[in-house]
């Protein structure tokens, strides 16, 4: 009976995208070594560029150790037990939807990403990536008609690879960390975006990512370009299915900003997070960075995580450009035996440059949950402001929270404000709901999504909904 | 033990030798009730004499078990009932110490409240629209502030704001047996006189009010039909509403007498006031 049900009681969770889809796939041998690069390369048809892109990555991620110091426990990862690319059997991309395999399309569908013509959400255009590989984008020749090129990056590399080779690594380097060394060696393939000069891009592009194999690693590369004054909004998606082994999820994302450009950003990370006795789900490892090369420029980040067993993530902002805005906006929701150590990086180099960081921790049942923040203010960044303000919610009382902000200031004059707070749901407050006939979990979730509506509000109107409904979902069944 | 004063109005509220305990720490130790249609009710006691426990018991909060006894709601089982199904089906309680919620909007709780207990009448729920007309016409039974909806569930409210807005929850899911738990508790007259007078305006012979208070001052102005003194987790005299008169004169010195009479112990026997024939 729910009304014996204390708030500690809120573990489990239910997750209605663990299905797998029966498809045949291409796979290559599990194990990484330098064939095994080269042969990613070949089989992708790529340019010398790139493969001399992925080898020297290669060679610079087998110098590098595995980073350490966030606060997640795991054990180690053999990275001779993972596949390093597959892909449904499907030979070439299609150019029109009716020759995808209909098991895609179905697949999709039940995500509730519809891709068929008749079905779609009228202003999203879609890329979906089912395990390594696009297979579809919707709305291609409407957005060619503005100029706006939406691809997969794989199609990008053949048919725009001038852009590609300007852009790719110019945010995230090779070398900048262990995971985006291992991505750029393997990464198999992600969304790209240009948006030609003073165009406002005139729908929402959306990616989605599904993992459906096994024992197979995700290694996806997305690369946005906004030309000056333009504008684009940009959200992902991502599930997984329920298996009992670790999937390795290792992306790495580049946002370039020119003169007056902005780019939105926005992601519902919702890998499957393993059971309620931490068996299985996705180790999430993903570099996220935006540049804001230009003067005026803007990033903006909103992140709701609410999956993964492991989520190592801090999308950052690097504020060249003078008067350039940096924002992040996050809520993350950490259940069950889930670990998350995610935060971001505003890094101010230009002058009067403005950052703001929203974090809405929350944790429940035996997770963990930390913000892990840098604010960075250079020599340069004369007048640069930063606002962060992190809060936690705390449900039942064996779950852990923590912030860890971090400031380092070469600007006497900058000006830095830092608030935090922690707070708990109460089996007070939840009971003086239920008193007034709200029951258990939607008690719950109007106080989580309270608790989150400085976020949710950043987020695409299409998607805000969404993103409660999910919230809520991931707490329930955690009654009785 | 409790007064029968509308003998032919149905019985809303039957409490039979309840017992509970918190933290395995017994509190109700025998509690017995009967509560019809039309009737208000006043419980009086020493702090510490189980009040708020018997009305959390009523209520449903997890942390109290029941470990004896029986609660019939208009002949239903009471205690095999959620928290929220109790409210849904008309039982209200007006918590002595409102607590606040952060973040959740004063107006939507109180849509998502009144439409949980109009589905379960079988009444349309009310969208934002609809429901802000009801609200502004109840705001006017506790003469609130419409500026109160916009803000946090009782965040930063003061206790008599606290107060009233449980009154107005209280209108707006229109309960067929509400408790006070010492509604007039920390309020000035002028806010003691808007309470009394909003309770008053919602009490009709169909409903029944249970208050839960230290003071005459209320009776005053609600005048009971009986009044029950509760003592070590049990009720220990009824009477009508004299006996508040009673036992503002005479204080409750008495209980402990009685008290130590119950528990079998051979005590001095201070005056205690009469019990009143109430039938
Ligand atoms: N949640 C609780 N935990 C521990 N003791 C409690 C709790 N609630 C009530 N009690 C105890 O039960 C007794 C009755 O308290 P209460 O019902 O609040 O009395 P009243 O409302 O009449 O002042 C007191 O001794 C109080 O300390
Ligand atoms: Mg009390």
């Amino acid at each position: 009976m729910s009304s014996t049900a204390t708030v500690g009681d809120l573990v489990s969770q239910t997750y209605k995208y663990g299905f797998v889809t029966d498809i045949a796939t291409d796979k290559i041998a599990k194990g990484l070594s330098e064939e095994v690069v080269r042969l990613i390369s070949s089989m992708k048809q790529e340019p010398a560029f790139l493969l001399d892109f992925r080898l020297r990555a290669y060679r610079q991620w087998l110098q590098m150790e595995e980073p350490d110091w966030a606060t997640l426990g795991y054990p180690p990862i053999d990275y001779q037990e993972i596949i390093y690319y597959a892909a449904p059997k499907q030979q070439e991309k299609k150019t029109s939807l009716d020759e995808v395999d209909p098991k895609l399309l179905e697949t999709f569908e039940k995500l509730g990403i519809p891709l068929s013509e008749q079905k779609r959400l009228s202003n999203v255009a879609v890329d979906a990536v089912f395990d390594s590989v696009s297979i579809a984008t919707t709305f291609r020749e409407q957005l060619a008609e503005h100029g706006v090129i939406f691809c997969s990056i794989s199609e990008a590399v053949k048919d725009h690879p001038d852009l590609v080779e300007r852009y790719l690594g110019t945010v995230v380097p090779t070398n900048d960390n262990y995971f985006a060394a291992l991505n750029s060696a393997v990464f198999s393939d992600g969304s790209f975006v240009y948006i030609p000069k003073g165009v406002e891009c005139p729908m929402e592009l959306s990616t989605y990512f599904r993992i459906n194999s096994g024992d197979t690693g995700q290694f996806e590369r997305t690369l946005i370009i906004a030309e000056e004054a333009s504008t684009v909004s940009y959200l992902e998606g991502c599930t997984a299915p329920m298996f009992d082994t670790n999937q390795l999820h290792a992306a790495v994302v580049e946002l370039v900003a020119l003169d007056d450009a902005s780019i939105k950003y926005s992601t519902v990370q919702n890998w499957y997070a393993g059971d309620e006795n931490g068996v299985g789900g996705i180790y999430n490892f993903v570099t996220k960075r935006g540049q804001c090369r230009g003067d005026r420029s803007r990033i903006s980040w909103t992140q709701v995580e609410t999956g993964s067993a492991i989520t190592w993530k801090y999308p950052s902002c690097v504020l060249q450009g003078a008067d350039s805005v940096g924002e992040f906006y996050s809520v993350a929701l950490t259940n069950n035996r889930q670990q998350a150590d995610t935060g971001t990086k505003m890094v101010h180099v230009g002058p009067r440059t403005r950052s703001t960081i929203v974090s809405k921790g929350i944790s429940a049942g035996h997770s963990a949950n930390s913000y892990r923040g840098l604010v960075q203010i250079g020599p340069k960044a004369v007048g640069a402001r930063n606002y962060s303000q992190c809060d936690s919610m705390l449900i039942g009382d064996q779950a852990a929270a923590n912030t860890y902000p971090y400031i380092r200031c070469q600007q006497p004059q900058a000006s830095i404000e830092h608030e935090a707070s922690t707070c708990r749901i109460s089996e007070d407050q939840l009971f003086y709901l239920q008193s007034r006939g709200i029951g258990f979990e939607e008690a719950v979730s109007m106080m989580v999504s309270g608790f989150c509506r400085d976020v949710f509000n950043q987020l695409p109107m299409e998607f805000a909904a969404e993103a409660d409904k999910l919230l809520a979902l991931k707490l329930e069944g955690s009654v009785g | 033990m409790s007064a029968v004063i509308r003998p032919d109005a149905p019985v809303l509220l039957e409490i039979r030798d309840l017992h509970a305990s918190v933290e395995n720490q017994p509190i109700l130790k025998g509690v017995n009730l009967t509560i019809r249609a039309g009737e208000i009710h006043a419980v009086m006691g020493r702090n510490g004499s189980g009040k708020s426990t018997l009305s959390k018991v009523l209520a449903g909060h997890p942390a109290y078990t029941v470990t004896g006894g029986s609660v019939l709601y208009r002949g239903e089982n009471l205690l095999d009932l959620d928290p929220e199904q109790r409210s849904r089906i008309g039982l209200f309680l007006g918590f002595q110490y409102p607590v606040e919620i952060p973040g959740v909007s004063n107006l939507e709780f109180l849509r998502v409240a009144t439409n949980a207990r109009r589905k379960e009448r079988g009444d349309e729920e009310l969208d934002t629209f609809a429901f802000e007309d009801v609200v502004r016409e109840r705001l006017s039974v506790v003469q609130m502030d419409p500026a109160f909806l916009d803000r946090s569930v009782n965040e930063g409210f003061s206790g008599g704001e606290k107060k009233r807005n449980e009154i107005l929850q209280m209108a707006l899911l229109e309960p067929v047996v509400a408790i006070l738990d010492e509604t007039d508790s920390g309020l000035d007259i002028d806010a003691l006189r808007i309470v009394a007078g909003g309770v008053n305006q919602l009490s009709s012979p169909d409903n029944s009010t249970l208050l839960i208070t230290h003071y005459q001052r209320l009776l005053d102005l609600i005048t009971p039909d009986a009044v029950h003194v509760m003592a070590a987790g049990r009720i220990l005299r009824s009477g009508g509403k004299d006996l508040a008169l009673e036992l503002e004169r005479s204080g409750y010195e008495w209980v402990d007498a009685e008290l130590a009479r119950l528990d079998g112990e051979a005590a001095p026997q201070p005056a205690a006031p009469q019990p009143l024939e109430v039938a």
